[in-house]
């Protein structure tokens, strides 16, 4: 069996590519409800933490589960990568249960929360699921795997937008035991799956020193059950690949080279990484959504705020983590097109883009 | 909010199970179907205890897969502080309560081969919910329950009518004991072993295992301890400019709340770690009565959790 679906595209969801040509792009109203992740001019690597409950109607933070106009162009793009790789989604035999535990939490999120794309209907275990905007109409058995095309874990996170993995609990560490990974930045799901949450850390710069994984690893440890957390994270890619993973490197390190002034604000992507954390309750594991969002340069500096602050942000940077996160090589080319658009006048704090402008 | 989520709930039902425990049901006020959970959770019982706020964990030991109602049981307690006494001499159907959402701190290693499980008197209330989760996957386990007489063996009918093979049930009162090391070493390799009862009983399980050879990852145990009754003390709250005086039925934890400080807790038994606070300055005792804390910590003094340790002497200031 496989997951046969079919798209509909109704004029909300954009019908674009993240490979080829490249015709992904934001709406002007997708633009300013975009996740931009600096509150303030100056970044700093930090854990930055909060409860995930329901945010500012219209942004990223106002349901569970955002579906945006890029939902079914990038589920289509997860389902050329698993095509083409297969080992991008797997789960070790015992995390069976945390993915239904999964499926559960996104169906009964999405089905609240967009009742005009997304129905569950429950007769004891006997589920009938619709997905309308991928054109899927789905009854099955929750909790037996053989009613269903994938296992749980696989069949719902190729419905869902953003990577996520499935943690397990035990020895009093984490242990990543389960993946869909096909939007990650530099980041590989077969060379981390079975590692514990120390070890798929240890490449980040700076942050053993300040011991923040000690601290966040208590933190999630104590993680309960209707109290999910998110924080985010962020990068820049050129291109809006969405598929970066170090497997597929020859295929696009190169384009590291191609950015210039003329073609910096088309070419040149924020991305950022919105990380929410659940925890299951039949399985008592913890699942990670780590949802990827995009924009180009030059969208972003039509909100005047954003584009003071991303100039002073990357201008900032410590190299070291500039470095990590992959655009030292492009960085005073960043800076010096993206002056441009800073004209020194001082920027209000938080993340929102001003009312006025 | 240091708690983490609640749950606003009534009492459906409390049934005498035997001299010393009773069982208490908790359903939502509105109908909707409790949360799932996994065998081996605990949830916080939020108490009005005549004017002194009580929050007491207790393991939910009905079917994880039954989500109309989460049931618990409770030992009385005639001489600790009185969230036991509440529970019984107060609490009756209808009542309307708050809990929290279900915690796991004695969760089931979804890898292991075999669950081997020793319970010793109201230590049996997390295997109940983690038998009826193994029952419904197919899971492999033996229980050892020992209890002090056969009138004080709650549940072992419904135990042992339901798996007759895969229970065996003690009696102190007649000279029967666990035959540990037997036990131990018939196991097959990926078996882990899960104990919950008396401190005696625990320690003795995990020392005879260890002795045996196993790996320390397959060993797994809950004890939550109730906050001990002791001398009153006063306490410094460096962070919030106040201070406090910890009663003789009150935990320092309670202390704390009551004075409006929110202050990090998870199972409130000196097992977490979460409640951790770091001591500013001490001139006299800190009882530690946790076992979350080494003994160099102890040792060095800069660390007390609330949730059950006390303190004697002069003058404590902590970081809160
Ligand atoms: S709250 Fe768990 S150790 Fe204090």
């Amino acid at each position: 069996m496989s997951l046969d679906f079919t798209p509909q595209f109704d004029g909300f969801f954009r019908n674009e590519t993240f490979r080829d040509d490249f015709t992904y792009r934001n709406s002007p109203q997708n633009i300013r409800r975009f996740a931009f992740p600096f509150d303030r001019d100056d970044y700093m690597y930090s854990v930055n933490m909060e409860p995930h409950t329901p945010g500012r109607p219209g942004s990223v933070f106002e349901h569970t589960f955002d579906v945006d106009e890029h939902y079914v162009s990038e589920m289509i793009d997860r389902a050329k990568v698993l095509a083409q790789d297969p080992l991008r989604c797997q789960s070790l035999p015992h995390m069976t249960l945390a993915g239904w535990d999964l499926l559960e939490l996104i169906m009964e999120s999405k089905a609240r929360d967009y009742p005009q794309w997304f129905s569950l209907e429950k007769d004891g275990n006997r589920w009938r699921w619709i997905n309308r905007p991928m054109g899927i109409d789905q009854t099955f058995t929750f909790l037996d795997e053989s009613t269903l095309p994938y296992g749980p874990f696989e069949y719902i996170t190729r419905q869902t937008q953003g990577d996520f993995s499935l943690q397990d609990e035990r020895d009093g560490t984490l242990w990543m035991d389960a993946g869909m990974i096909t939007s990650q930045a530099d980041w590989s799901l077969d060379f981390d799956i079975g590692m514990n949450f120390h070890e798929w850390h240890a490449p980040v710069p700076l942050a053993h020193e300040m011991g923040v994984f000690d601290r966040a690893l208590k933190f999630l440890l104590k993680l309960q059950h209707g109290a999910p957390v998110r924080r985010y994270n962020w990068t820049m890619t050129v291109n809006p690949l969405l598929d970066t993973a170090p497997e597929t490197y020859p295929e696009w390190g190169h384009m590291r080279t191609l950015p210039t002034q003329e073609n910096m604000g088309h070419m040149m992507h924020l991305r950022v990484e919105l990380q929410g954390l659940f925890r299951l309750p039949r399985s008592n594991a913890i699942a990670f959504s780590i949802r990827c969002y995009l924009a180009k340069f030059e969208e972003l500096v039509t909100v005047p705020k954003w584009g003071r602050r991303l100039h002073r942000v990357v201008r900032d940077i410590h190299p070291d983590v500039a470095a990590y996160k992959g655009f030292l090589r492009n960085r005073d080319a960043m800076v010096e097109w993206l002056s441009k658009y800073d004209d020194g006048k001082p920027t209000s704090p938080g993340w929102w883009p001003d009312d006025e402008e | 909010m240091s708690g983490g989520a609640k749950l606003p709930v009534r009492v459906a039902e409390v049934v005498q199970v035997n001299d010393l425990i009773k069982r208490f049901r908790f359903v939502t006020r509105d109908g909707s179907p409790m949360p799932a959970f996994s065998g081996g959770s605990h949830t916080v019982v939020e108490m009005d205890d005549h004017g002194t706020r009580r929050l007491n964990p207790y393991s939910i030991m009905s079917d994880p897969a039954d989500s109309s109602g989460y049931e618990i049981s409770v030992r009385r307690d005639d001489v600790g502080r009185g969230g036991s006494l509440y529970l019984h001499n107060h609490v009756t159907p209808g009542m309307e309560m708050v809990i929290s959402h279900p915690v796991n701190l004695f969760p089931l290693d979804t890898r292991a081969k075999k669950y081997l499980m020793f319970a010793g008197g109201i230590g049996i209330t997390p295997f109940l919910s983690q038998i009826a989760q193994l029952s419904h996957h197919g899971g492999r386990f033996e229980l050892h329950y020992s209890a002090r007489s056969r009138a004080l063996g709650a549940y072992m009918d419904r135990l042992t009518a339901a798996h007759p093979d895969r229970v065996h049930c003690y009696f102190d009162e007649e000279d029967q004991r666990i035959d540990l090391p037997r036990i131990l070493a018939n196991q097959p390799i990926g078996t882990h072993l899960y104990v919950c009862g008396p401190k005696g009983m625990i320690n003795w399980v995990l020392d005879t295992a260890r002795a045996a050879g196993w790996p320390e990852p397959a060993l797994h145990h809950e004890e939550f301890l109730a906050p001990p009754v002791g001398d009153a003390f006063t306490v410094q709250l460096a962070a919030t400019g106040k201070t406090i005086t910890v009663a003789p039925a009150q935990s320092l934890l309670e202390a704390i709340e009551a004075a409006g400080v929110d202050a990090p807790y998870l199972c409130r038994g000196g097992a977490c770690g979460q409640c951790e606070t770091r001591v500013i300055a001490c001139d006299g005792t800190i009882q530690h009565n946790d076992h979350w804390l080494t003994d160099e910590d102890r040792a060095e003094g800069q660390k007390i959790m609330p949730c059950v340790s006390r303190f004697a002497g002069k003058h404590l200031s902590i970081d809160r």
